[in-house]
């Protein structure tokens, strides 16, 4: 379980976070959602530990996170940000595979290789190993950087905005792959999502935490949190939640 | 296939050397060998250092069109060597003991750098760029107050100054040239050292530390490496400015691996094949000396036009 605790964040000395406390069960996807500027990011880089809190804590399965060294704490939470801009020219083998640069530091072993095929068969990428990254379409690129996540084998995925500016099918193909990670399991993670696809986060989120202007609306099980009410106060538009073949779809009224 | 292109980039340089001394020896061939084995030396030495050098600078910066030089390494030497002139006079900088001045002016360069490094860089290696543009912005206030006091000079002082804005092979001593090369190994063997870690940089400063890298503190490190090197070498010779960007462009292309371990080697090997062919074509076919730091400009010169119109992917 990842907890804050009072947790506040500023950046450049302005506050984006104010005295947030939460708690995200491990297993299963959170989906943190909100307006523009809610402070979602700036919260997944403060649960990633790059963001030093300036009030309140942060506990990673009851430890504070900033008593956890750096390299550690990469062998147990993912970060997939937003800028995934690289300036070197890298094939989606390189990039997934630096996905374990924390388990071997540059000497990587027989389990690396393996942790690397395996994220780049989950998300079908087997075939475009050695394929320059700057050639994939963008669906394929995002792709590459969740399997670069997942191949870094942490119990904790964090992840932003990842279905940015991705049609439809490509949307939903990442996050069903990502409920398979979820799974009960040995292997089971867990995944905290930022989503602006409130459609995407009534589908496939178990928990779902509402933030505005840096504050905590709520947080709790998908059915509570995606209501009618909170979503439009949330979103200061009117936006309702229906049930189609048995699964609840938002929609503007 | 990477591997096998290093290889490949080694037995050039072995061979171009081999040239470079052998070809055209007469006697007396002792004391001509002993002069071209000192050049040779400096000319890999200086070579393999800028070559490596830049891989490593380019890698911290995030940027493949910069050269250490550009953060003002140049302008401050030539404006260390036109202070020189000035307070001493033409008669006073040549009677200068050379392992004294060698010395003297690679630790200006190398305190200059680490005071600049070390003083932007306080808040976090996010700052590099601004690191760079100081430098930039510091180079040029340097080349102004050089250019000011070069008119002061008389025409022979201010001729000493600009021979010695650029580089030069010919009168290296051996001294010096055994510090700067037990300098540049121990330099070159600790970026060997960094080279996993900096594949990992390479991914830009979040993507590094979401990995465990301790980002910050490898981009302290490696450009006090950087330092080091391009100020032993522009100490020991004078500056070259686009020889690192030459090889270390031809270090990407021609190995095309993302890989630190093969990258800074290969920047080196070519660094040092471009001098020592450069110089042996020059100086043997051509019977043409002390021009090739102006040649190595000119195609480095030409290199960075053409990268920078091309556009290439960020």
């Amino acid at each position: 379980m990842i907890e804050t605790l009072g947790l506040s964040l500023e950046r450049d000395g302005a506050p984006v976070l104010r005295d947030v406390s939460l708690q995200l069960p491990g297993g299963g996807i959170t989906a943190l959602i909100g307006p523009n500027g809610a402070g979602k990011s700036s919260l997944l880089h403060a649960l990633a530990g790059l963001l030093p809190p300036s009030a309140g804590e942060i506990r990673l399965e009851g430890t504070s996170l900033a008593r956890i060294p750096a390299r550690e704490r990469a062998l147990r939470l993912a970060l997939l940000t937003q800028d995934q801009a690289v300036t070197t020219r890298l094939t989606v083998g390189d990039l997934v595979a630096f996905g374990r640069w924390p388990h071997h530091r540059g000497r990587p072993g027989a389990e690396d290789r393996r942790a690397v095929a395996e994220a780049l068969a989950h998300f079908d990428l087997g075939g475009l190993a050695d394929r320059p990254l700057e050639s994939l379409s963008g669906g394929q690129r995002q792709r590459a950087h969740v399997a670069m996540a997942q191949a870094q084998s942490t119990p904790w995925m964090l992840l932003d905005e990842p279905l940015a500016a991705l049609d439809p099918r490509y949307a939903r193909d990442i996050m069903e792959r990502l409920h398979a990670l979820t799974r009960p399991g040995p292997d089971q993670r867990g995944v905290v999502i930022v989503l602006h696809d409130l459609g995407m986060a009534a589908r496939f989120a178990d928990h779902v935490v509402a933030l505005k202007d840096g504050r905590l609306v709520r947080a709790g099980p998908r059915a509570e949190v995606m209501t009618a009410g909170v979503l439009s106060g949330l979103f200061d538009t009117g936006l309702a939640v229906e049930r189609v073949r048995g699964r609840d779809v938002v929609v503007p009224v | 296939m990477a591997e096998r292109r290093l290889w490949i980039l080694g037995t050039a340089l072995l061979g171009a050397a081999a040239l470079f001394l052998a070809w055209n020896l007469r006697a007396p061939v002792e004391f001509i060998l002993g002069l071209r084995v000192t050049k040779l030396a400096a000319l890999v030495v200086v070579g393999a250092a800028t070559g490596a050098a830049t891989v490593l600078f380019q890698t911290v910066a995030g940027n493949r069109l910069i050269t250490p030089g550009i953060v003002g390494f140049d302008a401050l030497f030539v404006f260390l060597q036109t202070m020189l002139v000035l307070a001493l006079g033409g008669l006073g900088y040549a009677s200068l003991p050379g392992m004294e001045k060698f010395l003297l002016e690679a630790a200006c360069l190398v305190i200059s750098a680490v005071a600049l490094f070390g003083v932007l860089l306080r808040k976090g290696a996010g700052d590099v760029i601004r690191m760079i543009l100081t430098g930039v912005v510091l180079g040029v206030l340097l080349r102004g107050l050089a250019g000011f006091a070069q008119r002061i000079l008389e025409p022979s002082e201010f001729a000493i100054v600009q021979q010695s804005s650029f580089a030069s092979f010919g009168a290296v001593a051996r001294q010096e040239l055994a510090v700067a090369g037990v300098l540049l190994l121990a330099a070159l063997a600790g970026a060997m050292r960094l080279a996993p870690s900096l594949d990992v940089a390479a991914l830009g400063r979040t993507k590094a530390r979401t990995l465990g890298l301790d980002y910050d503190r490898l981009v302290l490190v490696t450009l006090s490496l950087v330092a080091a090197m391009i100020a032993v070498s522009t100490a020991l010779v004078g500056p070259v400015t686009f020889l690192g960007l030459l090889a270390a462009s031809l270090a990407y292309g021609w190995l095309g691996t993302p890989r630190h371990a093969l990258l800074i080697p290969a920047a080196s090997a070519i660094g040092a094949l471009i001098l020592v062919a450069g110089q042996f074509v020059f100086e043997r076919l051509l019977d043409y000396q002390s021009t090739l730091a102006v040649i190595v400009e000119f195609a480095g010169g030409l290199l960075f036009l053409f990268l920078v119109l091309r556009r290439p992917r960020p």
